[in-house]
Formats: C-alpha cells, structure tokens, sequence
C-alpha cells in the first residue's frame, strides 16, 4: 500500500461499507445505464447530488487545516446563486453572470479572511456574521421571491451532461483535482498545515501566514460560489431563503470524516472528498430506502456516529492492529498518524 | 348607562368607518407566500380606504407583542394579528380587549380562549389535501393508479394536514395508492432531488401515474427532474400540488402541471369584510372564517392567472 492509500483507506473502506448496505436495501443502487446520452442510476444521482457537499468541503478542509471554520458558505451560496440568477434575468448573458457569481463569492470569501486574519477575529465569530447576515444578502437581492430564469446556457451547469456525465460531477471533480495540485504539487499544502499547527512559530520561520489564512478563506468562498451557481443552475431559480441552508455543517461533517482535525495541520482533500460522498450516499441511500421521512435524520445520525467512533482516535489504532496482527504484516505505525 | 356607552362608542366607531385606522402585525417575509399576503392586505387596505398600520415583526414573537401594544397605545380601530406562534398571547390581547380594540387572526392561529379575538381568519389545510386528492381521484387515467407524494417540512402542521385530507379524499378507492413518501422541505431543490430517487425507485418512472407535492415550489423541482429523465409531466404523470404560486401557472400554461390548489394570500378580504359588519351594527362573525381553496387547473387560463399573481411579491 502506498501511504497515499493508507492514508484514504478508512474513508474508502467506509464508503464501501455504506455502499454495501445501501445496495442491500436497494439492490440496482450500482446499476448505471446509458439513456438518451447521458448516464443514469442512483450512483450517478449520489455523485451529482454530493458536488454542493464535495465542493464546499473542498475550501473547508483548506480553512480548517489553518485550525479555522468557515460556517458562512451555506450563505454565501446563496449569495452567489442569487447574484448569478439576477445577472441572467437582468439580461447580462453567460459570461458576466458566472463573472458576478464567483466574484461575490470571493468577495466574501476575502471579508471573512480579513475579519479572521487582519482583525484577529475567532473564525468562527467572524464567519458567523456571514452566516447570518448573508441569506438577508441574498434575500435583498432576490427580493425575498424565488428569481427564476429560462437560460439553457446558465441551466447547463446544474443539469447539463459533459460526454454522458452530468455537468456537476465534472465540476466537483475538477475543482478537487485542481485545488489538491494547487497545494500538494507546491509548497502551499505544507504552509497551510504549518499555520494550523503553529502559527507563531511559522510566521517567524517566514510564511506569510495573514495572506496565506485570507487565500484560504477565498478560496473557501470560491467553492461555495461554484456550488451556489450549480444548485441555482439545477433548480433554474434562486431561492434565497433554502440554498445551501445548512450545508456548511455537512461540509464540515465531510471534512472530519476525512479525517483532517478541526485543531488544524495535516489535511487530505481525497478524503475529505470521500467524506462528502459517504454523507450522500446515505442520504439518497435514505430516499430510495423509502423510510417515512421521520426517521431521516435519526438514522443518517446514527450511521455518522458509527463512521466517527470506529475512525476515532481510542479505537481505530486498536483495529487496525487488529488487523495487521490477523493480516501476519506487522507493519510498523505509519510515522505521519503520530501528527494527528 | 353601560349600554349608552356601548351604543355611543359602535356610533364613533361607524362614523370613523370612511376613515378607520387598521394595525396589522405581519410575522415577516420568510416565504414568497407571506410577502404576496403582505402585498394583497395592503391592496384591500388601499381599496376600502382603510388607513393600515403595518408592523414587521422579523418571526419574533416579542416584536409583534410590542406592536400591539403600541397599536393600541395609538388607539387604532382594529389590529390584524399574523402570530409568529401559537402560545403565549393572553396578557396582550387582554390589553386590546380592555381597550375595546377588536384583534383579529390571519392565517395562522393562537392557543388563547376565543373570547380574546373577534375572529381567525384562514384556510383549512386538510380540506386543501381533500381539494387535492379529489381532483386526482377524478382525473386518474383508467386502471391502477401509483402516487409518489412530496411532503412538507417532517412535522409541520401543513406537511401532517395536506397529508391527511389527500388521504381523506382517497379513502375507499382501491385504484389509487400511495407508494412513496418523503420530505422535500417545501424547497425546490429537495423536490428535485427526492423526485429524482423516486424515479430511479420506480422503474425509471414507468410505474408512476402521479405526483401529490405539497407545495408548488417541490412539484417545480420535481417537473425538471421528470424531464431531465425523459418522461413528459402533465401526461405520463399528472402533477397536482399546493399554493398557487406565479411558477406553478406558467408550468401549468406549458402542459407540464395538472392542477393546483390555492391558499389564498388574501386573508385580509374577509377579515376587513368581518370588521366591518362588527363595527357597523355589532355582528359577532363566527370565530373561525375558512378561505376557499379553488382548484386551478390547465383549463383556467394559466397565463392570465401568472400575470395576475406575478407581482404580488411571491
């Protein structure tokens, strides 16, 4: 095993898992078939759904390496998709209405990382205020009504398809790609992880750790503007009071079930990717299990609870000791866990 | 002498009527709905020539106690009450009623002993699920008939009510069955998503006859779902919902949606038809006035009905 996959193995092992008791209840969830040039099955449905998630826990786990949380970009989603949506119905065409959408969310993104890194704010004070006051952002510019538009060039980045693959998906895994290059095929990953850790001891070893902690809080408003305008494109209106209402708590679910500490430092955005996949697997799992909707939340928060215990850091050396021992490897304790 | 009183005050009250002052406590404008009602009660007011106060309480219970009371402070003829809960009332509606300033309730309603206001005003939410299910009982197509219902927030009163009367006005029909259930908030989004993993639950959709969505918002998401998974809504299923929203007609005017049934944003119509009866010659309304729930359907014009509703602020 490369350290690379034994460091993703929980998370896959887990979404596995999930996967397996989904299919159990619902036998075809794997099935995937090709229907009027596009893919189509539950799989498909779970990766599409899971890109608000995927994406937004994409910044989160950037925020939360420098030991910081971002709780405004469920808001500042809606900011974004509002923004957007008014551009088009405004008659700004294409181009300038993606322009806007991502610029509010950097926008955003560079507020929170001033109120966080200049002013010393407790990031999750700071990103509150966002939190709060964004939707009311949002609803002023959606007039507190619902904008819908008709543009198939804006709806195709919620439910169009990029060679049978529905747009989202390409989104959220490019974005992901790219920002995982961004910081593992330079120095920034490390400097990030060396501000969560320490951030004293990096800013007198020289890393800029104020512009460093702002870029991460843009980058977070970055993703959460690509997942507003994705939610805005699907439903083909901006809904101002329910976009992204409560996802920054399942992006940050997604991030801590990758495994990166909310004390900051070491981070993985493969897993905390697996992360967001795992928490919508169970939730279209939950859908197409046909529960009465009452016990949605129960049993997603019972199946949470089992993923966090058995990756908990009092059980999880134990069984994979367990497992080695039973395996005859005896492998020694990869060095990088020690950090955790 | 308490009755030449009582008599002399109807009489100042009826000759102030061309030019009555009104409080109106309006929760907020969480929804498009509530807005459209803020919108339609200010139309009625403007109509009627009535001078209407308007307070925002921003869903806090504490602002709407506050405006009362400065409602009454202002000595207005009459308060229209939009309560932000059911509880918790009594105190400030005594105040009003020792100021013999009748209160009237919009929409939703309080846990108070009736004697404490003139009346409520609002629509029966089973009887809109009943108007619901009735239409689809009515217009199935032949044989076998599988429902997928959206439901509304889990455990809010319109979600457990809007169930019932669908169910109510299905009782004994064997033709008709109800195969799955599940929330989508009474957003969009959720309709979209839910619809799309009752389509992929159902054979790709082949085995549903027809959509119930609790409120018009889910039944949109849910018409792009159908769609986008090549199946033609309004004819390979039929699409009823709730609400009466500006969307649902112009979805309606595309053949895309069957039938919806209104809620009514105008609750203040009734309620100032109910003063002035009060006022004029001390006619007790009855304590609760229920609002139609009108059916719409592709048949009533859905166009018009779009231009009609498009700027109430939905």
């Amino acid at each position: 095993m490369t350290p690379r996959l034994r460091r993703l193995a929980p998370q896959l092992l887990t979404l596995i898992a999930v996967i397996a008791l989904v299919t159990a209840y619902f036998p075809s969830f794997l099935s995937v078939e090709l229907s009027d040039g596009r893919l189509v099955g539950s799989a498909i449905d779970v990766l599409k759904r899971g890109a608000p998630v995927a994406l937004l826990a994409v910044g989160m786990t950037l925020v939360i390496a420098t030991r910081g949380i971002d709780l405004s970009v469920g808001a500042v989603m809606a900011i974004c998709g509002a923004a957007s949506a008014w551009a088009i119905t405004s008659g700004y065409g294409l181009a300038p209405a993606l322009a806007i959408g991502l610029g509010a969310g950097v926008l955003c993104g560079l507020w929170n990382g001033l109120l966080v890194a200049v002013f010393g704010i407790q990031p999750i004070v700071a990103t509150l205020i966002l939190m709060v006051g964004g939707r009311g952002i949002a609803q002023m510019i959606t007039e507190g009504r619902i904008l819908t538009f008709s543009h198939e060039g804006f709806a195709f980045f919620g439910a169009g398809n990029v060679l049978a693959v529905p747009t989202p998906i390409v989104i959220w895994i490019c974005t992901g790609i790219a920002f995982g290059l961004l910081v593992r095929r330079t120095a920034l990953g490390l400097l990030i992880e060396s501000i969560g850790i320490n951030r004293p001891a990096s800013a007198l070893a020289g890393v800029n750790a104020r512009v460093l902690l702002i870029a991460v809080y843009v980058a977070s408003g970055l993703c959460a503007a690509i997942a507003g305008i994705i939610v805005t494109a699907d439903i083909r209106g901006a809904d101002a009071n329910n976009v992204g209402l409560w996802l920054e708590l399942d992006a940050i679910l997604a991030v801590v079930i990758g495994g990166t500490s909310l004390l900051g430092g070491r981070f993985s955005i493969a897993a905390s990717l697996l992360g967001a996949l795992i928490i919508q697997t169970i939730d279209t799992g939950i859908l197409l299990a046909g529960f009465p909707s009452e016990f949605n939340l129960v049993i997603k928060a019972g199946l949470v609870v089992v993923i966090l215990v058995l990756q908990s850091p009092k059980l999880s050396p134990q069984l994979s000791r367990r497992l080695k021992r039973a395996r005859g490897t005896g492998a020694p304790r990869d060095p990088k866990e020690a950090t955790e | 002498m308490n009755k030449l009183m009582l008599s002399a005050a109807f009489a100042a009250l009826s000759t102030g009527a061309t030019a009555q002052t009104i409080g109106f406590s309006q929760i907020g404008s969480e929804s498009g709905w509530r807005a459209a009602e803020t919108t339609v009660t200010r139309q009625e007011a403007e109509e009627r020539g009535i001078d209407l106060r308007f307070s925002d309480a921003q869903q806090r219970q504490e602002n709407q106690i506050a405006a009362i009371r400065s409602f009454v402070a202002q000595g207005v003829d009459a308060i229209l009450l939009a309560p932000v809960v059911a509880t918790g009332w009594d105190s400030v509606l005594e105040e009003a009623q020792e100021a013999e300033i009748p209160v009237v309730l919009l929409d939703r309603r309080v846990d108070s002993s009736e004697d404490l206001y003139l009346t409520a005003v609002g629509s029966d939410l089973v009887h809109e699920g009943e108007v619901a299910g009735q239409w689809l009982a009515d217009n199935k197509p032949e044989g076998e008939c599988r429902v997928v219902e959206l439901q509304g927030t889990t455990g809010s009163s319109p979600a457990i009510d809007r169930a019932t009367g669908f169910r109510n006005a299905l009782e004994g029909n064997d033709e008709i069955e109800i195969v799955r259930s599940q929330t989508g908030d009474f957003t969009r989004s959720g309709g979209k998503e839910v619809m799309e993993s009752f389509l992929q639950a159902e054979g790709g959709g082949d085995n549903i006859c027809a959509l119930y969505a609790h409120n018009d918002d889910m039944a949109i998401g849910a018409i792009q779902a159908i769609k986008e998974a090549g199946i033609d809504p309004g004819d390979d299923i039929l699409i009823v919902s709730i609400d009466a929203v500006p969307d649902i007609f112009l979805a309606m005017a595309e053949g895309d949606a069957n039938a919806t049934v209104e809620l009514t944003p105008n609750m203040a119509g009734p309620a100032f038809d109910a003063l002035e009866a009060y006022m004029a010659d001390g006619t007790e309304p009855e304590k609760f006035i229920q609002t139609e729930s009108a059916l719409y359907t592709q048949d009533d014009d859905p166009m018009a009905e779009y231009e009609a509703r498009k700027d109430l602020g939905y």
